[in-house]
């Protein structure tokens, strides 16, 4: 399986899904640690009318107006929940679930009822993405890498994926201080002069933009898997923030490399023929991993946590 | 063909569609807003995403064992067996571990969602599963349903409906407060195992026509609209599963005329375009019924500091104060006071005096706590008490009576 083919079919697959896995992971640390962890489920279901709408707009399925449509569409939850919060007071989860469940309706309405038949967006798409169809067709082994010609023609979203993983762990490394400290202790964090409010929006905004990417390339399932399980994972794992974000990046590679081949592999290796769907074995594979450090993790317990030294 | 659907003329499966979501509706509503009211409303979207992989197993199972695959029953029990396996892994994980009930939620939704998302993968490989229509499962569909299943459908709603009436007074003392409720005698954690098993039935029953992602809309947005209309556990459950029903009938009726419209998305929308209009016009909790108290507190205000300009003859430069005045008939576009106008105002600085030697003296403290510059003084103390403050403020000094 180390061979030519592995290149042009299942190198850049696995780099975009780890790509993914570790942008969606970074700020899922934070979200998790600031009991949102559910933030990252609302945003990958509210991307899609994001997306649809961008669709309908331009006309073409292109990169950028769909980021756009995307991001403007989780920035619209995120008012619409607090809206709903303030005005209704009603409690954070409920209005969470009626705006991101409505607008994850009207986006498959919307899609629906639009003329999507030339292009390659449908719901089942969004839902679990198509890692296995990124293949580098133009690469003929290992030493297409160093081909100019070849890499030319590497999947578009392998780049984007990148570039938004730069963004996401400059983010996370430049607001590394501040973040932590409003994460464990809002009120001190402000009266050191950090603007706490402001900060949560950003992390928020990141995550989107986190999941838009990671979506585009791999659906809503491994968004929603790799925010909360290598982080949580990674929680039971060590009591150090550094460590934990270390351990989510490890765990998030993990999920996505043993995923993809468990998917492509796998079956043949018990005797079928076809492939299973490669994001939901990323996912499945994010939550035995979960599973093994709630059983056996260093400081899985509350009570039983190694005393901090 | 809309005014067909809403009266059931379009055949026999779609009315027993449409009459076993409605159902399934009102039961949806009621339990939600148990849910609702235990602040556990997020657990029913795990629950319902951890049908998937039940739903994938049964059918392989059933194919292997030389079935159809499809029988709709079979992959309801499917379904339900890992809904509860993934609801025990939601209590193992916030019990042993230190994670929250959030993450513990969310880990369990995506990964038993990715875990189905393989078997379906799976199914659409094997011969039989190319027509196998599990995909109807992820939003609904009631389109081309056949007797057995709308019947199944139709019966399994009544069946839940029937259950949550049973155990609606012990679950809704539960809800709205647990400690009293373990206090005079009920088994709370029994309830609460008891109201999870009524989520997984609405949600295994709602799989066909709701569909897995939007199941949780129909757990939530009733209970959330119903709460503007009420302050009462019993009037929100009855608003709740009435919204509920509302939406099960007018959805599935809506998507038996557009059988190309998954049923799911349909039913959310009408459900949150009544949660909209609840939250804009709901007359106490409203935001239209917020900003009208505004304003109406807003106008008070101004009437009250005009008046005490008119009285004391000071002039009003602020143009809102003068329009109010002037529209109440008390003062004149020149913001000179008419003759009622200068009674009222005479009448604001007696109130405003009579209320400042109140405020000063002892034994009339607990009166003065109502003081807000716009309450009438006759409406919290007694003619004596006044005639006592009139008494302490005494006659105009310096004057020969």
């Amino acid at each position: 399986m180390m061979g030519e083919e592995f290149v042009a079919l299942s190198l850049t697959p696995i780099l975009i899904g780890t790509l993914a896995a570790i942008a969606c992971a970074l700020p899922g640390n934070f979200l998790l640690l600031r009991r949102q962890a559910l933030i990252g489920d609302a945003i990958s279901h509210v991307v899609l009318p994001g997306i649809v709408v961008a669709f309908l707009i331009t006309g073409v399925v292109a990169a950028v107006p769909m980021m756009l449509g995307a991001a403007g569409a989780a920035v619209v939850a995120v008012v619409m929940i607090e809206a709903i919060r303030r005005l209704g007071k009603i409690e954070p989860g409920a209005a969470m679930g009626v705006t991101f469940t409505a607008m994850f309706a009207g986006g498959v309405l919307l899609l629906e009822q639009s003329d999507t038949s030339t292009v390659h967006l449908d719901v089942e798409h969004a839902l679990f993405g198509n890692l296995e169809s990124l293949i580098w067709l133009d690469a003929t082994g290992w030493s297409s890498l160093w081909d100019r010609d070849a890499l030319a023609y590497l999947p578009v979203e392998l780049p984007r994926l990148l570039a938004v993983l730069i963004v996401v762990a400059l983010f996370t490394w430049i607001y590394w201080r501040p973040l932590k400290l409003s994460t464990f202790d809002e009120g001190f964090a402000q009266s050191m002069g950090i603007r706490t409010g402001p900060l949560g929006f950003a992390l928020v905004i990141v995550a989107a933009l986190a999941a838009v990417a990671a979506f585009d390339a791999v659906g809503s399932i491994i968004v929603i898997a790799m925010f909360i399980c290598p982080p949580a994972a990674a929680r039971l794992m060590t009591n150090s923030l550094g460590a934990q974000v270390a351990w989510s990046v490890l765990f998030a590679t993990l999920s996505a490399v043993l995923g993809y081949v468990f998917a492509g592999y796998g079956p043949i290796w018990l005797g079928a023929n076809n492939a299973v769907s490669a994001a939901g074995m990323i996912a499945a594979v994010s939550g035995v991993i979960l599973a093994i450090t709630a059983v056996a993790g260093p400081c899985r317990s509350r009570s039983g946590a190694p005393a901090e030294g | 063909m809309l005014w067909h659907a809403l009266t059931l003329q379009l055949g026999y499966n779609a009315t027993l569609v449409t009459l076993g979501a409605m159902l399934l509706g009102v039961a949806a509503g009621v339990t939600g807003t148990f849910l609702f009211l235990r602040k556990r409303a997020l657990v029913s979207d795990a629950i319902s995403h951890a049908t998937l992989p039940g739903v994938g197993m049964a059918f392989i199972i059933m194919v292997a064992l030389g079935g159809d695959g499809r029988s709709l029953i079979g992959l309801m029990l499917g379904s339900a067996a890992s809904a509860w396996i993934g609801l025990l892994c939601i209590g193992a994980l916030t019990r042993r571990t230190r994670l929250a009930e959030d993450a513990a939620i969310g880990a369990v939704l995506s990964v038993f969602f990715g875990i189905g998302i393989v078997f379906l993968t799976f199914i659409q490989t094997m011969s039989e599963g190319r027509q196998a229509g599990l995909e109807g499962f992820l939003l609904g569909s009631t389109a081309g349903m056949l007797y057995s299943d709308a019947m199944i459908i139709a019966v399994g709603g009544a069946l839940v409906l029937a259950a949550v009436i049973a155990f609606r007074r012990p679950l809704s003392a539960v809800a709205f407060d647990p400690e009293f409720a373990a206090s005079s005698g009920l088994n709370v954690p029994r309830l609460d195992l008891i109201m999870m098993g009524l989520v997984m039935a609405i949600t295994v029953v709602g799989l066909k026509i709701v569909g897995l992602i939007l199941i949780v809309a129909l757990l939530i947005i009733p209970a959330v609209t119903a709460r503007f209309w009420s302050e009462r556990v019993t009037g929100v459950l009855w608003v709740a599963g009435v919204v509920g029903g509302v939406a099960g009938y007018v959805g599935a009726a809506l998507s038996a005329i557009a059988p190309a419209l998954p049923t799911g998305p349909v039913i959310v929308l009408v459900l949150f375009a009544m949660f909209a209009l609840s939250l804009l016009f709901a007359p106490a909790r409203g935001v239209l019924a917020a900003v009208l108290k505004h304003l109406s507190f807003q106008k008070r205000v101004h009437i009250r500091q005009g008046l005490l300009a008119l009285a004391q003859g000071q002039p009003i430069y602020e143009k809102l104060t003068l329009r109010l005045l002037q529209r109440a008939g008390f003062a004149r576009a020149d913001g000179v006071a008419t003759t009622d106008g200068k009674a009222r105002a005479a009448k604001a600085l007696r109130d405003e005096t009579r209320w400042q030697m109140a405020r000063s003296r002892e034994e009339f403290a607990l009166a003065a706590t109502f003081y807000d510059g716009l309450t009438e003084i006759e409406g919290v103390l007694t003619r004596d008490q006044i005639n006592e403050l009139d008494r302490l403020i005494g006659a105009p000094r310096g004057v020969p009576v």
